[in-house]
């Protein structure tokens, strides 16, 4: 047993950092800094520096274009982007659709989706979750008939997260409204420019378009589109969710941003003294803190059994929980530090190009929107407590 | 709205202060601080209760009709509060706040003749024979089986959880006389002289180990034991309603009394014990910001029993409120306790299991560390028992979300 | 980067996992607490016949050459046993003090009596008033011919009434809570002027008032340097707790596993408990505690070596998960074994008791959360 990296690993991390130190676009970080919103293009442009360097799919088998890394290179790649605060690539088409499609899409599907999603050209969004199908995602009721060599599909779907500028959709659809809810299902692929799709936005509580409802209205779809067999849908979801959970920790994400929020209550002040030499708010601090290494080790101890052989199980549900509460906590206390400066309300606080300087110090304008936003957090992805349901079942055997 | 008490109300409490003055004695006290779970033991409670039921404050929740003192809601309130200020125990036990209201209701008038009187007189020491071991929170599941023998009933099987059955002179309890219907159905209420040939009690030791002989609780075993029809209480097989009817009494009291004496306690403790850094511990920011947080909690539940009993006394019903009570009291009580442990740093730790000599004060060893000290871990863990017991945490919440949220 | 055990690790793991299921239900356990003594020293010569006490010891003096690693294999199984007899006392910290601050000469001659079994050690580094502060410190040792001279009090020594060798600590100079001038020292209990008040603690320990009145020792009872003694146990300590995460993650383990066996047998309301999703998701929260409670006894063991600043922040941070998870999952297990988890009868009450007391020792949450603080404070 040790936590030392071996040289090898180190001079790797020196490798990445240097790349992402003298290559990450400064107009993004600028941006990123006073918390404007980014443009479509803005969105892309790291993924596709990185994909110039080979190294935008670190996860992906060699073959598909990925980087051969090993388990420990991933890891550090991932945490000094996160330290480095880069856009990552979108994980829509990236970790959710092309696992699956590498594992159930035909040779035509992986040569037509794969590479659009390497370069970062395709931009994909994700049809899971429908106004009525939430938590118990297998109830939805999306509708796909088949017609000759096409299927019409009419629903809508919902929480289509960045859906405004996506080129395709990967959707779950009830192919077989007759069976047990989980047995009829397929997933399709969707070109959003096909005619019948609307595309509304849903504003969030903190006034952001990051979500969309999307309306499908006698879509036709070619039945190539299908991925895997017809009614099996469920299985690729599941797949896919699993796939969706890993790395959902966010253990470097959450580190840059306790610094941040030490950074922050360096510069506050209470009582005349800086809001860090505050007994009980630097004790906030600390706990958050403690919490966040005993996940780190909770992860590291996840990816040992993983380069060994085991899969993740079903305790990235505790990645998923812990790194969830743990981000939320974050953002409390950042709005804590920040004091009377959270209330002031910038509309949209990421509208594009806005050059209308915050009122009160820079860090405090997104202290209050993140916060409400991150709530999304412990909902997505399963929610917490459907988490709690499957290590329920699949660990505790209850 | 309006907080002050009435002149009236003043010269009560005043009462109740002289009462306790007068007849508290230092023997009591004593015995009392001599127990790690503060229980005064069979002789002394006895001897407090009648003291109590001479001034006429036992069953003071009793009709007047009964012997009850005919409390208004805010005298009951007073009362609670004045003894629990200091540190005294009430007289009421399971004999006046659950049998009772079920024999009023329910019962002959000979069984009111025969049991009332001495109940609230501190002559008869009742005990519980609800919960079975396959039968806790699913109380209506119970087994124990009375079976119709002419004149009387023949019970067989057990009960458990039961309080001081070894000191109790009867028992109250609910046992199966039919087994045909559902399972609410075919229970009867029935009152039983613990003398009867058949009983067997089996202490049960709980994890804060009290002195032998001294437990809280047993399991009884009844073998062919004869019960007599006159101690049916209500109708064969409807005594689902008694319990019911009783459950309502098992749970509507205030917490806030007895939790603001336990915050006074941990105060005066932190007031003679040390921080880390050598300052007074009340004095210890982290320390005093848990005092704080923890009196935040009990002011809540303070003005929460008290809207509660105010509707009390304009005629509402605290129905499924109580649970609420029952929910905030015994959990802010249990982070009180473990509160109150981390004041005395390392000297929680040492534990020297009561005996019927130290209960006596027979033996005169000094206390390892502060005198406070020794009760601080058994009472801790002692009362981790009271989310369980009187219907757990959960099933309370079940009852809430059922008839409060309509879920 | 590796969170595999070699397999010797392996093999002492299962060797300790033998012996607890051959020696220690509940009911052995019990007798034991329970008799005169209140620890079996059967099993103390078997240990040495095991060569468990010889473990975290460098072979150059008869030891195994353990890690820390092997120390919280054992630990943790010890935990699992909930098993009393010293050997968190003995071998971790008197025999820590005796690693990191012995002369040669002192291991030579002390370290072999531990391996053989022979000696037992407690450790008085309590005071009434010093709360956790390890520094506050009124005893004395005042220099005298060669030797010192001891005089003061301990509190809740714990493993006292069965030690035959008493770790000290004492002032050789300085103010009540300075960190310079603290001294460590090893005494005799036998020693003339060393008297005891004995009694069980809680959690079915023994434990030790001691009073010291003008003891001699020799100057060969010094272990490290006179008057720099504060760093050395503050090491110590921090491999205590090390080791002390580790035997709580044992416990926890027991804890949950037992609870999540008894709501699936007992039934109410027509089926197993453990169906009912509210009880579910508590013991997920469990499951989860005892998890990050497992990451963090990993990495305070892992981080014994690092810097001062590195160990302190490392065994703060792990025994605040610890204090934390284990009041959780402790009231938990009582609460969802219902009545029966209040009983002496089963074990979930006994493991409850020692986690608890597991809080209390070299500090509670509240302790460490400011240490870990401080620390931070001083390093920015």
């Amino acid at each position: 047993m040790d936590i030392d990296f071996s040289p090898e690993d180190a001079a790797f991390r020196e490798e990445v950092r240097t790349f992402i130190a003298e290559n990450y676009p400064q107009e993004i970080r600028d941006k990123q800094k006073r918390g404007e919103k980014l443009t479509r293009e803005e969105h892309l442009a790291w993924h596709k520096i990185c994909y110039k360097k080979g190294w935008a799919a670190p996860k992906w088998p060699v073959e598909h274009g990925g980087t051969g890394w090993t388990v420990t290179q991933k890891y550090i790649w991932g945490e000094e982007n996160a330290l480095a605060e880069t856009i990552p690539p979108l994980p829509f088409g990236m970790n959710m659709l092309a696992p699956v499609i590498m594992a159930f899409g035909s040779d035509e599907q992986k040569k037509s989706v794969l590479p659009g999603i390497l370069s970062g050209e395709v931009w994909w969004c994700q049809g899971y979750s429908e106004p009525g199908a939430g938590s118990d995602l297998a109830g939805l009721k999306t509708r796909a008939v088949r017609d000759g060599d096409e299927y019409v599909i009419n629903g809508a779907k919902t929480w289509t997260t960045l859906g405004q500028y996506a080129d395709w959709m990967f959707c779950l659809c009830r192919t077989d409204p007759d069976v047990k809810k989980q047995e009829g299902i397929s997933f399709i692929l969707i070109d959003m420019k096909t005619p019948g799709i609307t595309v509304r936005p849903i504003i969030t509580l903190e006034g952001g378009h990051e979500v969309n409802e999307v309306f499908l209205e006698d879509v036709r779809v070619p039945v190539s589109n299908r991925v895997g067999e017809e009614n099996k849908g469920w299985t690729y979801a599941k797949f896919l969710l699993s796939h969706e959970r890993s790395g959902i920790a966010g253990v470097a994400r959450s580190k840059r941003a306790i610094e941040r929020l030490r950074e922050i209550s360096r510069t506050e002040v209470s009582g005349g003294a800086p809001l860090i030499e505050d007994q009980d708010f630097a004790r906030k601090i600390s706990d958050v803190e403690i919490q966040l290494t005993a996940l780190e080790y909770t992860e590291l101890r996840t990816l040992a059994s993983e380069s060994s052989g085991k899969g993740p199980g079903p305790e990235a549900s505790l990645l998923k929980i812990r790194g969830t509460e743990i981000g939320q906590r974050i953002t409390e206390l950042t709005i804590e530090a920040v004091g009377y400066y959270g209330y002031p309300f910038r509309n949209g606080p990421m509208a594009d190009g806005s050059n209308v300087f915050p009122v009160g110090p820079n860090y405090a304008a997104g202290a209050v929107p993140t916060y409400l936003n991150t709530r999304k957090t412990s909902i997505f992805g399963g929610s917490n407590e459907i988490q709690h349901n499957i290590i329920a079942k699949a660990v505790l055997g209850l | 709205m309006d907080l002050a008490f009435s002149p009236e109300d003043e010269a009560f409490r005043q009462e109740v202060r002289e009462f306790i003055a007068a007849e508290w004695t230092d023997d009591l006290a004593e015995r009392q601080k001599r127990s790690k779970t503060h229980h005064l033991g069979k002789e002394a409670t006895i001897a407090w209760q009648q003291k109590l039921a001479k001034k006429g404050w036992m069953g003071i929740n009793w009709p007047k009709e009964y012997g009850g003192p005919g409390f208004t809601q805010v005298q009951k309130y007073i009362f609670d509060f004045e003894l629990n200020a200091a540190g005294v125990p009430l007289g009421e036990n399971m004999g006046t706040i659950m049998c009772a209201p079920v024999i009023m209701a329910f019962g002959t008038d000979e069984q009111k003749k025969e049991h009332l009187p001495k109940t609230r007189a501190g002559e008869r020491w009742w005990c519980q024979g609800y919960s079975e071991p396959g039968s806790g929170s699913d109380l209506a599941s119970l087994s124990l089986k009375a079976e119709d023998k002419g004149d009387h009933y023949l019970l067989n099987g057990s009960k458990t959880w039961t309080t001081f059955a070894q000191y109790a002179d009867w028992m109250f309890l609910l046992a199966r006389t039919d087994n045909s219907g559902k399972k609410q159905e075919g229970i009867s209420f029935l009152l039983l002289d613990m003398k009867t040939p058949g009983i067997t009690i089996d202490p049960i030791y709980t994890i804060d180990l009290p002195a032998i002989g001294h437990q809280e609780v047993n399991q009884c075993f009844f073998e062919d034991v004869k019960v007599p029809k006159e101690n049916l209480v209500g109708k064969e097989n409807d005594g689902w309603t008694c319990a019911k009817y009783l459950l309502q009494f098992e749970r509507g009291n205030a917490y806030a009394p007895r939790l603001t004496r336990v915050i006074e306690h941990i105060k005066e403790m932190a007031k003679k014990e040390r921080s880390d850094t050598g300052t007074r511990l009340i004095d210890d920011e982290d320390f005093a910001r848990q005092i704080a947080d923890c009196e935040r909690e009990l002011m809540a539940i303070d003005f929460n029993e008290r809207r509660v009993f105010a509707a009390l006394s304009t005629g509402g019903a605290v129905g499924a409120n109580s649970s609420m009570l029952k929910l905030r009291g015994t959990e802010v009580g249990q982070r009180l306790e473990l509160l109150a442990t981390e004041a005395v740093g390392y000297y929680v730790m040492p534990f020297e299991r009561d005996t019927d000599a130290s209960l006596d004060g027979l033996t005169n060893q000094p206390p390892i560390g502060p005198d406070y000290a020794a009760s601080l871990a058994p009472i801790y863990f002692n009362h981790r028992k009271t989310t369980i017991y009187a219907g757990s945490s959960e099933v309370q919440r079940n009852i809430m979300s059922k008839a409060i949220l309509g879920l | 980067m590796d969170f595999s055990f070699t397999e010797e690790q392996s093999m002492l793991r299962d060797m300790v996992q033998r012996f607890v299921r051959e020696n220690y239900d509940l009911d052995a356990r019990r007798k034991i607490v329970e008799s005169e003594e209140g620890m079996s020293r059967d099993h103390w010569n078997t240990f040495a016949e095991l060569g468990l006490l010889a473990a975290p010891f460098p072979e150059e003096y008869d030891g195994m050459g353990g890690s820390q690693i092997d120390t919280m294999v054992i630990m943790e199984e010890l935990g699992r046993g909930l098993v009393v007899e010293p050997y968190f006392q003995t071998v971790v910290l008197g025999g820590g003090f005796i690693r990191e601050g012995g002369s040669e000469d002192q291991k030579k001659a002390l370290i072999p009596g531990i391996i053989s079994g022979e000696d037992i050690y407690a450790v008085g580094f309590a005071e009434p008033q010093s709360r956790f502060n390890l520094f506050d410190i009124t005893t004395k040792a005042e220099k005298s011919g060669d030797g010192y001279t001891l005089n003061g009090y301990k509190a809740v020594v714990l493993g006292g009434p069965w030690a035959n060798k008493l770790i000290i600590t004492a002032r050789t100079s300085g103010g009540q809570s300075d960190a310079d001038g603290i001294s460590v020292f090893i005494v005799d209990k036998s020693a003339n002027g060393v008297s005891t008040r004995d009694y069980p603690t809680i959690d079915g320990l023994r434990a030790s008032e001691v009073t010291l009145e003008n003891v001699a020792v020799g100057a060969d009872a010094l272990i490290g340097e006179e008057g720099k003694g504060g760093p050395l146990l503050e090491k110590v300590v921090d491999q205590g707790i090390a080791a002390l995460c580790a035997e709580a993650c044992g416990a926890m383990k027991v804890l949950n596993d037992t609870t999540v066996e008894y709501c699936k047998t007992r039934e109410q309301f027509g089926q197993p408990i453990g169906k009912f999703q509210v009880l579910q998701h508590r013991m997920v929260d469990m499951f989860m505690e005892y998890e990050q409670s497992i990451s963090m006894t990993y990495m305070v063991n892992l981080k014994l070596d690092e810097s001062d600043a590195e160990r302190k922040k490392a065994a703060s941070a792990a025994k605040v998960q610890i204090g934390k998870s284990g009041k959780m999952i402790g009231q938990s297990a009582v609460q969802l074994h219902g009545g029966m988890g209040m009983t002496d009868e089963l074990n979930v009450g006994h493991y409850f008791k020692r986690l608890t007391m597991i809080d209390t020792l070299f500090g509670n949450v509240d302790h460490h959360l400011r240490r870990y603080t401080n620390v931070d404070r001083a390093a920015a």
